[in-house]
């Protein structure tokens, strides 16, 4: 949902970062507003998980140039931790397996961080018990899989669904899907969507990440960017994804270079 | 290393070694109650110590463990010594009131143990007020008595726990044995034992805690035999957390009947020095076995498990897991050796040891050995030793956990899977809380 006036959530300007000391993103330039569903598309190797990446601070990735904003910060001087605090969520494309920690004692104390950092008390294990069952239908998830090691052993779509159920529980200003549609199947992805959809509000953003024009049936952008050599290159509406499925990318790609507007 | 190794070892030569574990056997000896000569067990391990050296670092075994700094104090036998009620307190477990043995330095204390809960026709006490029962036929009788500090402490032991359950009694209540010592001026050799005999069809639940009263330097050489008849089930859980200056040697033998059941846990929090051979012995078919290490260890603190499981009849089932946890300069050793019989076919074992390193100065020297003749098993073995991985903390500092919180996270998990198989909640969440504060 498009309101011009809404609160400048993220905005990202000549953005560039290294990894290993190869320069990945080139000069990248993005503006999210409170309520805003944006999708950014692109071939592999164009950046797009990178960005991710940087949002959330991994440290392999190196910021050399540009600056972020976050609701206002500079989140580029914010340690990882912090910047989740603050309301950034990163849905990882692999969530990683973390055998012994239950997925229950995992989702608490992550919730209890973010308590914290609001100068809020921690809330107990039977109050919290409450909470995430309520949670646990966003995603459609059983309670038994809060009583497993996280994510160990979950099929693809139980840990995609897993990174929807954190997102619902921590109720980010800015979530970032990596590829959260990558191998879902249809039910899974209907799943994963509606529990997007169900989440967005006026008051938060979301920035999908996707190969696949598939997933933005279900959730519509308002905007989709096309990232080409470590930049956006072109910006349009949900048709531009629709556009890009059935011509591909050679176009945009071209027209980039040409420098004529598609 | 292993030249740096044998330089250590070479500060004594071999007779200086003889002499010293010849000193050592003469004041165990020396201070045996004469009620408790048991002239036959004593005659045959004095017989095997002569024909024995003190080990040293040109024995496979011994490779990683050296035991130089041992050999620097002369250690003095034990003699009858007490303790207050305050140096116990925090040791007994509420899950074994009524059933609770209190060892000081090598004794039974009466004083402090417990015996009610016990259910009638099981016996729980001194050797001394035991000597009727077919006890010859069990004491020192495990397979693995040929080894020195076995047979160190079957000549010099004061005084032995005895557990014996008559067939088919279950007992509910966990026996929990707290063994102590109490320091003196001069570093003390300690030498408990303890011997329990399962009858078939009968089932127990051993806590066996050493417990560490002060950082003085002692020597604990402890032996515990354990005998699990046809049908028995036992579990049992080993805690070591004694002193900083303590060396600590224990061995634990462990002989299955068929259709036995036995599931231990071994737990080395303390110690400067700490070895424990862990030794199951096989004697009919179809026998489970789960053993679960976990060591959490830093600064110079070294610990070394060696295990040996060894079959000899078909249809067994062996589980170990071995896990520790090294932080500093410590030092961790794991040999598991798995001996499969020619007999011993349809045999069922998995074997893992895993290592967490948490300095660049720790150190990890792990060995699985399997022996496998039979020819129709299943051996599954692995090891690993690795750092925290960047990615998980990186997980977790996504979820708004701060790095430091995500590391002592991680490590209470890597710990929890091992405290886990303790069925004694108190003494579950006692280790799980040491180990969050250590992490």
């Amino acid at each position: 949902m498009i309101n011009e006036n809404s609160e400048i959530i993220l905005s990202v300007r000549d953005l560039r970062a290294n990894v290993d000391g190869t320069e990945i993103l080139k000069g990248l330039n993005l503006e999210v507003r409170a309520g805003e569903i944006h999708a950014i598309m692109g071939l592999n190797g164009s950046g797009k998980s990178t960005f991710s990446k940087v949002l959330a601070g991994h440290p392999d990735y190196e910021v050399t140039a540009g600056e972020i904003h976050f609701k206002g910060q500079d989140l580029l001087e914010l340690e990882p931790h912090d910047r989740a605090t603050s309301g950034i969520f990163l849905a990882f494309q692999y969530p990683l397996e973390i055998p012994g920690v239950s997925n229950r004692d995992f989702l608490r104390v992550a919730f209890n961080a973010h308590r914290k950092a609001r100068g809020e008390d921690e809330i107990d294990v039977f109050d919290f018990d409450d909470l995430i069952e309520e949670k646990l239908n966003v995603v459609k998830m059983d309670a038994s899989f809060l009583d497993r090691s996280v994510n160990e052993g979950f099929s693809g779509g139980e840990k995609k669904r897993n990174e929807i159920l954190q997102m619902a529980l921590l109720e980010p200003a800015l979530a970032i899907l990596d590829e959260t549609d990558s191998g879902l199947d249809i039910d899974a992805l209907k799943t994963v969507a509606g529990g997007v959809n169900q989440l967005s509000t006026s008051d938060n953003a979301v920035v999908l990440i996707t190969h696949y024009q598939r997933m933005l049936d279900y959730i519509v952008p308002d905007y989709v960017h096309v990232m080409a050599d470590g930049r956006i290159i072109t910006t349009g509406g949900k048709d531009l994804a629709k556009e890009l499925e059935s011509r591909g990318y050679e176009w945009v790609l071209e027209a980039d270079r040409t420098g004529v507007t598609a | 290393m292993a030249s740096s190794t044998a330089e250590v070892h070479s500060r004594m030569t071999a007779d200086q070694r003889d002499a010293y574990l010849k000193g050592l056997v003469q004041g165990a000896k020396a201070a045996v109650p004469k009620a408790l000569a048991l002239e036959t067990v004593r005659s045959r391990a004095e017989a095997l110590l002569n024909e024995h050296a003190f080990p040293s670092a040109r024995d496979e075994d011994w490779r990683f463990t050296d035991l130089a700094d041992l050999l620097a104090h002369n250690f003095v036998a034990a003699g009858e010594a007490t303790v207050g009620e305050a140096d116990v307190a925090d040791l007994r477990l509420p899950e074994t009131a009524g059933a609770q043995v209190v060892v000081v330095n090598g004794r039974i204390s009466a004083e402090r143990s417990q015996f009610q809960n016990l259910p009638d026709g099981v016996i729980v006490g001194s050797l001394q007020s035991h000597l009727d029962l077919q006890i010859v036929e069990r004491l020192a009788q495990a397979s693995g008595h040929h080894e020195v500090f076995t047979a160190l402490n079957s000549v010099g032991f004061q005084d032995a726990v005895v557990v014996w359950l008559p067939r088919n009694t279950v007992v509910e209540t966990p026996l929990q044995i707290i063994y102590l010592s109490q320091p003196e001026e001069t570093p003390l050799l300690v030498q408990p034992r303890c011997l329990v005999v399962a009858e078939t069809g009968s089932a127990l639940t051993l806590i066996e805690d050493f417990g560490g009263l002060s950082a003085a330097p002692h020597f604990t050489n402890a032996v515990t035999e354990l005998w699990l008849d046809a049908n028995a089930q036992l579990t049992h859980s080993r805690i070591q957390r004694e002193g900083a200056g303590t060396f600590h040697i224990g061995k634990t033998a462990v002989t299955q009947a068929r259709d036995s059941q036995y599931i231990g846990t071994a737990v080395d929090f303390g110690a400067r020095l700490a070895r424990h051979n862990w030794e199951i012995y096989q004697t009919g078919e179809q026998t489970t076995t789960k053993i679960y290490g976990l060591g959490a260890i830093a600064a110079n603190q070294h610990i070394d498990t060696h295990s040996l499981v060894a079959l000899s009849h078909p249809h067994g089932v062996v589980e170990q897991q071995h896990k520790v946890i090294v932080d500093d300069h410590a030092h961790s050793v794991f040999n598991g050796r798995m001996a499969v019989a020619q007999k011993a076919q349809l045999t069922n074992a998995s074997q893992l040891n895993r290592n967490l390193l948490l300095s660049d100065k720790a150190r990890v020297d792990t060995k699985p050995q399997l022996e496998i003749v039979a020819d129709n098993v299943k051996c599954a073995h692995g090891a690993t030793v690795s750092q925290l991985q960047a990615d998980e903390i990186f997980y977790l500092q996504s979820r708004g956990i701060s790095a430091p919180q995500a590391q002592r996270l991680l490590i209470y998990a890597f710990a929890m899977e091992m405290l886990e198989t303790i069925s004694v909640e108190t003494l579950r969440s006692r280790l799980a809380s040491t180990i969050s504060k250590w992490a």
